[in-house]
């Protein structure tokens, strides 16, 4: 029998990319009405499941917590991941927290995941290859560099042996497989698995697990630390661009081609 | 004048165009000083010197290169220290923007990515949410630490090129402590075309290739352009999933982006929608990217494409 794992999986409440986004305020942060969990992070979850359930599942003692930190509505992407077949949940909450840029959030997950490995040691956390609104990828390396723990990022591919991670990494240019001794923050690509949908059972069995919720005072964190005065960069302007518009659009009458070339040409783009 | 410190990983034999368009950002901005990863080669050093950099900062160890990002960091945080940088500038690549990340944590400063232009007192400019705004940032910190996306200057030397002075840093004892060690690594094979998020054009390919890129990739060759594709596509394993532009994928933002059998549901538009002109060929007259494309032709990609590829070999020549 494999070594239990107790994985933290970092789940974000982001903006359904399927519909227009905006940014508003004074800070220009996103809105978040209409929020989903964020899709890059269900393979993550899946990772985490995946591992799990390998070692036999929750019964066998392996814990996969989804941690998210966010407004109210965050409680909504823990809530899908225990659907989805996470085992317990932790909404870090602060109206502190808003505005905060990645070095403060990996400040804020940083205390929170020491403080759920405070009892027991957590041996991995795992989270997607960006988030899909502020899409700079900058958390999980932020994150591992705070908790001193090796990074391993962009896994196409994971594997968790003998208090060891591998994994196997995709880059344009070529593939490489890297290695780190546990505990260790690992990102996953969309590349790694399938993940899967919650089912009736799955749906049913969320609603007996539990959420808890932490403030910064819970992780020892004060308020100056995190938000627009703990960050380090601050958005000072934010501006709609001009959505583009139709050009002009022809029906093939077997030279458009020929229409294409002259149309570059025209252009310069030749 | 303020410092800035620009960090070229392995150039090899010759600099790449990113990174001499960083040192020309770095001139625009202050002194600069040159933190470079692996061999140095005599004309490296040559045009590091013609791009007017002063000192050139070498790792004493050979290995960080066995070790994924952080050694990276941690020596490149060693290099700001010592050569009292301001800005520091890195490529905008995945390994980039995380040796950035760290570096950031390493010296209390404000890291801002996917930078396209950089104003004199700091402020950095780009775009988010998948190109729908356009936004300026500015770090707070003493440091401020910036990955500049390529193809944002023209590269220039400098008028008064010089003769750098080489210093080898030590990297600190703990940098390579609670890193991940890469135990192999394999060289994908060179397409021999441009590389997708830098290329000047782009001609991408969708469901309604069927599987089959041919037409895509000969009309890319005849243009000297990259080529990309939908989520679709990759995930049907018709192409590599290096090729994938969109939310998930690449970002690209060429001057002419050719849209060939994708539909252009929001998926894809996150991805090219800040393209100079785009171009789209489908079959459906209802697609969504003839919303976008500034021009369109509604007809068969299997008669366009090739008709096309035809007659920009004859102009060509």
């Amino acid at each position: 029998m494999e070594e239990t794992l107790k994985i933290v999986v970092l789940v974000k409440h982001v903006p359904d990319a399927q519909f227009d986004r905006h940014l508003s305020g004074e800070g220009h942060t996103t809105d978040r009405d209409e929020s989903i969990l964020s899709e890059l992070d269900e393979y993550a979850l899946e990772a985490a499941l995946q591992l799990a359930e390998a070692r036999g599942g929750a019964k066998a003692g392996n814990k996969v917590i989804a941690l998210s930190m966010g407004p109210a509505g965050a409680v909504n992407a823990i809530k899908k991941s225990l659907q989805i077949g996470a085992t317990e949940g932790v909404h870090l909450t602060d109206a502190a927290l808003a505005g905060s840029d990645a070095a403060a959030t990996s400040l804020a997950l940083a205390a929170a995941v020491r403080h759920l490995g405070a009892d027991s040691p957590v041996d991995l956390v795992l989270t997607g290859m960006a988030s899909t609104d502020g899409e700079t990828s900058l958390v999980p390396a932020q994150l591992a560099e705070r908790l001193g723990l090796p990074q391993v990022t962009f896994a196409s591919s994971l594997d968790v042996d003998g208090g060891r991670v591998s994994a196997r990494r995709d880059a344009d240019t070529h593939s490489e497989t890297v290695e780190a001794s546990l505990p260790a923050v690992v990102s996953v690509t969309d590349q790694i698995n399938e993940p899967r949908y919650p089912n009736f059972k799955g749906i049913i069995a969320a609603k007996r697990k539990s959420i808890t919720t932490l403030s910064l005072a819970d992780i020892g964190v004060d308020s100056s630390q995190v938000g627009h005065s703990g960050s380090w960069t601050r958005v000072t302007a934010a501006e709609e661009r001009p959505p583009r518009t139709a050009g002009t659009i022809i029906t093939d009458e077997g030279d458009a081609g020929i229409k294409l070339v002259d149309f570059l040409a025209a252009q310069k783009l030749l | 004048m303020a410092n800035v410190l620009v960090f070229i990983d392995n150039p090899g034999q010759a600099l790449k165009k990113s990174s001499l368009e960083l040192l020309t950002i770095a001139r625009s901005l202050g002194e600069t000083a040159v933190a470079v990863n692996g061999e140095l080669s005599d004309d490296v050093a040559g045009t590091l010197g013609a791009y007017g950099a002063a000192t050139v900062f070498r790792p004493s160890a050979a290995d960080l290169d066995d070790y994924l990002v952080a050694p990276k960091a941690a020596f490149l945080a060693t290099v700001a220290d010592k050569s009292g940088a301001t800005t520091v500038l890195l490529e905008n690549s995945p390994e980039g923007k995380e040796i950035a990340a760290r570096l950031g944590i390493r010296l209390s400063a404000g890291v801002i990515t996917d930078v396209v232009a950089i104003d004199a007192d700091g402020t950095a400019h780009k775009s988010v949410l998948a190109g729908s705004y356009t936004t300026t940032a500015k770090a707070t910190t003493a440091v401020t630490v910036l990955s500049v996306k390529a193809n944002t200057v023209d590269p220039e030397p400098a008028t008064a090129p010089g003769t750098p002075e080489t210093v080898t840093v030590d990297a600190p004892a703990d940098a390579t402590a609670a890193a991940a060690r890469i135990t192999s690594r394999e060289q994908k094979v060179a397409s021999g075309r441009p590389d997708l998020t830098d290329a000047r054009i782009v001609v991408a390919g969708g469901r309604g290739l069927d599987g089959d890129f041919g037409p895509v990739e000969e009309l890319a060759d005849a243009l000297g352009a990259a080529v990309g594709a939908s989520r679709a596509a990759t995930d049907a394993g018709w192409i590599s999933h290096d090729a994938q532009v969109g939310q998930t994928g690449k970002t690209v933002s060429p001057q002419l982006y050719i849209s060939a059998g994708i539909s252009g549901a929001i998926q894809q538009k996150a991805g090219m929608q800040t393209a100079k002109v785009i171009v789209a060929v489908n079959k459906d007259a209802e697609s969504p990217v003839f919303e976008i494309a500034d021009f369109g032709i509604v007809g068969d990609l299997f008669q366009v494409l090739p008709q096309a590829t035809e007659e920009i070999k004859k102009r060509k020549g």
